[in-house]
């Protein structure tokens, strides 16, 4: 096993060097001077603008700045927004918090219903009910969810007036963050109706986060199941006399989950891209929109560090799930 | 004289053989199709999009981009203060909600056709290199695709157009990029699949050139998951094209692109239900009938994935 992790985790590293030769390239294939583009609006004398390339390191070979931007890397520095001054990677960890809690929502919302349906599904095989679960996953999946996400504000904050439509808790509540999770940090504080108020700010963003990936594992449950349901001991089980809610509950689910598992765990990308959009959607303050602000305010450094850090956290993710799936089945480990 | 005519004749036969070969393959690829109801729905949607975009300048009620500043922000017909004039209504500026609409068709078939062209023709191309010169070029290859895939597509997408400046030109060829990865893949799965089989072993030993080899003998047999995933990535760009827009990173306003238009429409999404429903009922139609199509597509390409 433990082979099998050093070999994954070093096939990563030149993936990594990679992305960082293409976050490294970003900056510098931008049109124009960046240390005019740092300067922005206001202009600089020759003189600060040497200075600053100097500084900056501009100047020197293009491969030595690539060092030395590895250097820093392996540091922790990420350079600081050309806007606010601070450290890419302060802003990075502040933010994060909120776009993890909400796609951990997302997820849990996605899993909830993805894969009941996808068994109803499948052990209903054929009947209206699968029809409908399939058409409807079908939608989902094909959903621009930009819009979806404006639709429900339309509905149940335009017209039922049930949710506010951007931000993550009511401006009211005012307490210590400890967790960065909205959800818990207000429980925790024990202000009546902050919890409601945090729960409300965060159920529209989190079922439009979780439609693409409800609809992928309900149609990978169902598939993975149909395929089990065909299986030898499956209908040994069956013909043993078992129940069906046991045949389909013990026997073929706990088979059927290894691809589902899979594809949960490879949605994570799925996620923070949705993570863009949805964010932007809602001004909930996490990483997509701080990325899509960043690009609008032309904060490069920001990008460049922001992109590195996801690249990096889906690629972990991706481990991750490899190792799991080592761990489960035996037979990709020894290959 | 005998001679040549017989040569004639079996070249005139095995032509007419192989017409009947390629119909009959064509028959079947319809049965297992039109088997799929979804799939051919999915077509006939798909298809009177084309005519729309196609009939767009002579059918369009008004300009895409004519203002008609006496009747801002018109409610579709059915409701109350709808008028015939404007059947969808009208957006903020005045501009006719329907006929933007199916100008808005021309621009996201294109969007889908040209981006799937591009990342297809080049992943094709790079995917078979990599399968076929498995050492030390493929390994590069792969391990470029893998960065590639490192990134959300969508978010690599939006740093591309950033660099490259905002405009629907640079959108597509962002979302190209982003996309060409899983060609890249596919088609080397299957080139090295096919590889080890006796038919390629036997047109090597027939004096093949490598070229051939590739283009004519292994090719032809990698196609079928290629071709459906061309069909998913179609969905896929008219969807990452569409979310650019509607970034304000895509499309330019006041082009009647679907995405674009609904950014333009943000703002009145409490005042007026339909600027924002009907752009995006029309990209949500545009990539549930390609979808549709793509299951059936699958369906009947590719035996393995056949649903039992």
């Amino acid at each position: 096993m433990l082979g099998f992790i050093l070999r994954r985790v070093g096939l990563l590293v030149p993936t990594f060097l990679g992305i960082t030769i293409i976050t490294f390239g970003f900056v510098r294939v931008l049109p124009g001077d960046p240390v005019l583009l740092m300067a922005g609006e206001r202009g600089l004398t020759p003189e600060r603008h040497q200075q600053l390339l100097e500084e900056f390191g501009f100047n020197r070979p293009i491969w030595q700045q690539y060092i030395e931007y590895l250097g820093d890397l392996l540091t922790g520095d990420f350079g600081n927004s050309f806007i606010t001054k601070k450290p890419v990677l302060d802003e990075f960890f502040t933010l994060f918090p909120a776009t993890i809690e909400l796609s951990l929502c997302a997820m849990l919302i996605a899993i909830a219903f993805g894969i009941p349906a996808g068994i109803i599904a499948a052990s209903k095989r054929g009947s209206i009910l699968d029809q409908s679960i399939m058409g409807v996953s079908l939608v989902g999946y094909s959903m621009p969810i930009f819009w979806w996400g404006l639709l429900l504000i339309i509905v149940f904050s335009g017209w039922l007036g049930w949710t506010p439509v951007s931000g993550r808790i009511s401006l009211v509540f005012f307490f210590q963050i400890k967790t960065g999770f909205m959800l818990i940090d207000s429980l925790l504080s024990g202000q009546k109706g902050a919890f409601q108020s945090a729960l409300s700010h965060i159920i529209l963003p989190a079922i439009v986060l979780a439609t693409i990936p409800l609809a992928v594992i309900a149609r990978q449950t169902r598939s993975a199941m149909l395929e089990v349901l065909g299986e030898d001991y499956v209908r040994t089980a069956k013909a043993k006399g078992l129940p069906s809610r046991r045949v389909i509950g013990i026997h073929a689910l706990r088979n059927a989950m290894i691809p589902v598992i899979t594809v949960i765990g490879l949605s994570v990308g799925t996620l923070l891209a949705g993570a863009i959009l949805t964010e932007t959607i809602f001004s909930w303050p996490g990483i997509g929109k701080w990325m899509v602000d960043s690009i609008s305010r032309r904060d490069y450094q920001v990008v460049q560090g922001g992109l590195l850090l996801i690249a990096a956290i889906v690629m972990t993710v991706n481990l991750l799930v490899d190792m799991t799936y080592g761990l489960i089945n035996p037979r990709i480990r020894h290959n | 004289m005998a001679i040549n005519s017989y040569q004639k004749k079996n070249s005139l036969q095995k032509q007419k053989q192989k017409r009947n070969l390629r119909s009959s393959v064509l028959a079947e690829f319809w049965f297992y199709f039109s088997e799929n109801r979804g799939a051919v729905i999915g077509l006939w949607v798909f298809l009177f999009l084309v005519l729309i975009a196609i009939i767009a300048p002579f059918a369009a009620p008004h300009g895409p981009v004519d203002q008609y500043r006496d009747a801002l922000l018109v409610p579709p017909v059915w409701q109350q203060d709808g008028s015939w004039k404007f059947i969808l209504g009208t957006d903020a500026v005045g501009r006719d909600i329907l006929s933007r609409l199916m100008y808005g068709a021309r621009f996201s078939l294109f969007i889908g056709l040209v981006v799937v062209t591009i990342a297809a023709t080049g992943g094709i191309l790079i995917g078979l290199i990599a399968g076929y010169f498995q050492g030390v070029l493929g390994t590069i290859i792969m391990r470029i695709m893998d960065v590639i895939l490192a990134f959300p597509s969508l978010l690599l997408a939006l740093v591309m157009v950033a660099i490259l400046g905002p405009g629907l030109i640079n959108a597509m060829i962002a979302i190209a990029i982003v996309l060409q990865p899983h060609f890249v893949r596919l088609t080397r799965a299957s080139v090295i699949n096919e590889l080890s089989r006796e038919y390629v072993t036997s047109a090597r030993v027939a004096g093949a050139s490598t070229i051939y080899l590739i283009t004519r003998t292994i090719l032809p047999n990698c196609l079928s998951p290629v071709i459906v995933q061309a069909t998913l990535s179609f969905s896929t760009a008219i969807l990452d094209a569409a979310a650019l827009g509607f970034l304000g990173l895509g499309a330019q306003p006041p082009t009647p692109e679907w995405g674009t238009m609904l950014a333009e429409a943000r703002e009145f999404i409490l005042r007026a239900w339909w600027v924002v429903t009907l752009p995006g009922l029309a990209i949500l139609i545009t990539v549930l009938a390609i979808n549709l199509m793509g299951d059936g597509l699958r369906d009947a390409l590719d035996p393995k994935l056949r649903r039992s």
